[in-house]
């Protein structure tokens, strides 16, 4: 029973919190994807952007999230996405519009969008260093452990306060963008002009205001992802390197220009990243009286050690690549 | 005349282009060498031998990447992985042999390994053959083959651990074959190759850009490897002196050996550079622009568009693979942490497109120039950061942050980020454009 508690915990927490981090970024990935059809390299670094905003806000009013009970950072998110959403539409206007009215080829936007990567990278290490900084500045992270009315689980569920934030807050966004995307008109356009740029912009659609829309939208989410993830863990300058590819990873499962299955995506590279490097001999450990005579279980069973976490998102592009690049919900193979 | 020919830069119907084109090169050319004649003087002959030779190296993987997106359009976001690669298998084949580790049991233990290793591929492989080879049918088959796949793997996995870890804590690491240099030069563009073919078999059928997010996840999972597999490259405590391809400071002096190495280095950047230009105006560099410029016009005349790109992104794996090979060569250490994204990838691009993706000429002197530059930009950097941070301190009154050093040389990575995207702007063919070809009988 404790055994399955520590599972609770370490996989099934750990993965929802994980995935919901990935499905808001890719959520972004795959809608600018579908809709500006090249690979948004700078995604990560909007994400570390949000939450360096986020920082800043905090340490600049570290009380604001006293009137409502929440942490500060979370209180203040709203400002740090309007703030990411700004920067999205000026790397668009500045870098990615000149180019896209040029009429070149898609993947010169993809380089672009790698130089807007470094810039933001640059800009953030610049100013705010290299070391890792927590979110809560005038706060303590809420923890809260669940006792079961079991008898025979002695261990407590664990959950924190930033980790149940950042489930409803998925809950809500994913809620959010199905009514926008179905229900608007703005987002039947959206849904138009991805799966026929030329035929939506015969029809009359502003494909500005569309493009607009989109990178308002990426912008929140991937700042709401990334204040987030740094008031669950820390908030680190170069954290956006090991953000991109479970993203991309993400958003391609997922099929592109597909929202819920970039959603989906999210979800299922969290939880295989976190089975994966799960320790299950520790599953194992309670039936090792029975199984002693058999097999010899080692103190560490893991499918990837830790420092190759990486390695999953990227099999699991590999695959998806191979067997069926149209992603799970049959998205685009651009 | 009725064949198709192409002329020559410089003699075509469009001569006005081609001899400007000329001109150009050779005054880019002319303030290439002043900079580094400049170096010369100011830095003295070791210092400026030094920065020549990597600066070269960076040409060599320059090439290596024009090939791919001058001549294909291939987007490799990754190339740190293969110059990484190339780098640890010429330390394989080149570094002395590791006695400790060939005197133990083992080279046994880990040939009983691999060979399990290649067992599991092999069963995995037959059994998701199942529903051609023995009827089965194919779901079952697939997810029989996953099974044995995850079991087998994790079996291996489990017999490996402890394998590393007495080669670890009793020989230190596997060492090397001992074989000539210029042999791990060649293994290292053959790996590199390898590695190019693996990610290009899966990507080169869809669009550039998953080629682009592909590579950068190899890249980085190579660097993985190489940091923490400590029994194959010693990780984190790095592995020197690597053997020299030229006689060695130790026996004709410190200037004279680099200058060995640089005249090898040249010597071998003639050849590629004077053999790519061949396949440049051969019927096959015809071919690789005719896919890269119009794809479906070119499947349509016959070509087989994916193992033309395929073929063209080993070649060109493989010049980053022997410019590794080169580049820790010289520095005579092997450092996994010290491969950076950002010098070993976005660096090369810099290269590329500010010297003009698709002229083999331009690469090569944008990679001269961005060298330079990039190696003078951080003493700059740090100088203007004082001066600056000075500056406030007496006028403002501002208190400067402890490692205002390191923060100074993030300056850099922006300035990378906005020459990218400025030249992608406002200068795409890049200081050299690519050359015209023009037929004659038009």
């Amino acid at each position: 029973m404790d055994a399955l508690v520590f599972f609770f915990n370490k996989v099934v927490i750990a993965g929802l919190v994980t995935g919901s981090i990935y499905a808001l970024g890719a959520v972004g990935v795959t809608l600018v994807f579908a809709i500006l059809r090249f690979a948004h390299f700078a995604h990560g670094d909007l994400m570390a952007l949000g939450g360096g905003i986020a920082l800043a806000l905090t340490l600049a009013f570290p009380h604001a999230g006293a009137l409502f009970g929440l942490p500060s950072a979370f209180v203040l998110m709203p400002f740090a996405m309007a703030l990411t959403v700004i920067v999205a539409l000026l790397a668009d206007r500045w870098f990615y519009a000149p180019l896209r009215a040029s009429g070149i080829r898609p993947v010169v936007l993809v380089m672009a969008s790698l130089g807007v990567a470094l810039m933001l990278q640059g800009l953030i290490r610049l100013i705010a260093g290299a070391d890792a900084h927590s979110l809560y500045v005038a706060e303590r992270k809420d923890i809260f452990r669940l006792a079961l009315p079991f008898e025979l689980a002695r261990r407590k569920i664990v959950i924190t306060e930033p980790q149940i934030l950042i489930m409803l807050f998925t809950i809500a966004a994913v809620v959010f963008l199905h009514w926008f995307l179905t229900r608007t008109k703005t987002g039947k356009a959206m849904r138009a002009m991805s799966d026929n740029p030329d035929l939506a912009r015969l029809s009359g659609i502003p494909v500005s205001h569309v493009v607009r829309i989109t990178w308002i939208i990426a912008g929140a989410l991937a700042a709401a992802a990334g204040t987030l993830l740094s008031l669950d863990v820390t908030w680190k300058p170069d954290m956006s390197f090991n953000l991109l590819l479970p993203i991309f990873a993400a958003a391609i499962v997922g099929g592109v220009g597909q929202p819920y299955g970039a959603i989906a995506g999210g979800f299922l590279v969290g939880f295989a990243e976190v089975l994966s490097i799960f320790n299950w001999s520790i599953l194992l450990r309670p039936l090792k009286p029975y199984l002693e005579s058999l097999i010899e279980i080692p103190g560490r069973l893991a499918f990837v050690p830790t420092e190759y976490k990486l390695t999953v998102p990227f099999v699991i592009l590999v695959v998806v690549l191979i067997w069926r690049p149209t992603g799970i919900f049959r998205g685009k193979v651009l | 005349m009725t064949t198709p020919r192409q002329t020559p830069p410089g003699k075509g119907t469009d001569g006005a282009v081609s001899l400007g084109l000329k001109q150009r090169a050779l005054i880019i050319l002319v303030l290439t060498a002043a900079l580094y004649g400049l170096i010369l003087t100011l830095f003295g002959p070791a210092y400026a031998l030094r920065m020549t030779v990597e600066a070269l190296c960076y040409a060599l993987i320059a090439l290596g990447l024009n090939v791919q997106w001058g001549y294909a359009g291939l987007f490799n976001a990754g190339v740190m992985g293969f110059v990484a690669l190339g780098a640890y298998l010429s330390l394989f084949v080149s570094f002395p042999v590791n006695e400790a580790f060939w005197q133990g049991d083992f080279p046994l233990r880990l040939g009983r390994v691999l060979l399990m290793g290649a067992g599991v591929i092999a069963l995995t492989w037959l059994i998701a053959r199942g529903n051609r080879l023995f009827g089965l049918p194919r779901r079952l088959s697939t997810a029989l083959a996953v099974i044995v796949g995850a079991v087998g793997y994790l079996v291996v996995m489990a017999t490996l651990d402890p394998v590393a870890r007495d080669i670890e804590r009793q020989a230190g690491f596997i060492g090397g074959l001992g074989l000539p240099v210029w042999l791990g030069w060649i293994a290292a563009g053959a790996a590199a190759g390898g590695l190019a073919w693996f990610v290009g078999r899966i990507c080169l059928g869809l669009r550039s850009d998953y080629l682009a997010i592909a590579t950068l996840g190899i890249a980085e999972i190579v660097k993985a490897v190489l940091k923490n597999a400590d029994w194959l490259t010693r990780g984190t405590l790095t592995v020197s002196p690597l053997p020299w391809p030229v006689p060695t400071p130790d026996t004709i002096g410190f200037i004279a050996a680099r200058a060995a190495y640089l005249v090898l280095m040249a010597v071998l950047i003639v050849v590629v550079w004077w053999l790519l230009e061949k396949a440049w105006r051969a019927p096959w560099g015809r071919m690789m622009r005719a896919i890269r410029d119009n794809e479906i016009a070119a499947a349509a005349m016959g070509k087989d568009v994916n193992a033309r790109r395929l073929q063209i992104f080993i070649l060109g794996s493989g010049l980053m693979g022997v410019g590794g090979a080169a580049l820790i060569g010289f520095t005579r250490i092997f450092d996994p942490a010290g491969f950076l994204p950002l010098n070993h990838t976005f660096l090369v691009w810099v290269m590329v497109i500010l010297g003009g993706p698709g002229n083999n000429l331009g690469a090569i002197i944008g990679a001269l120039i961005v060298y330079a530059v990039w190696v003078m930009s951080e003493p700059a950097a740090l100088a203007l950061f004082h001066l600056l941070g000075e500056a406030g301190q007496t006028l403002f009154g501002l208190t400067l942050p402890a490692d205002l050093d390191a923060r100074a040389l993030q300056a850099r990575v922006f300035a990378i980020g906005l020459v990218i995207t400025l030249v992608l702007r406002y200068a795409p063919r890049g200081l050299l454009p690519e050359p015209r070809m023009l037929t004659r009988d038009t």
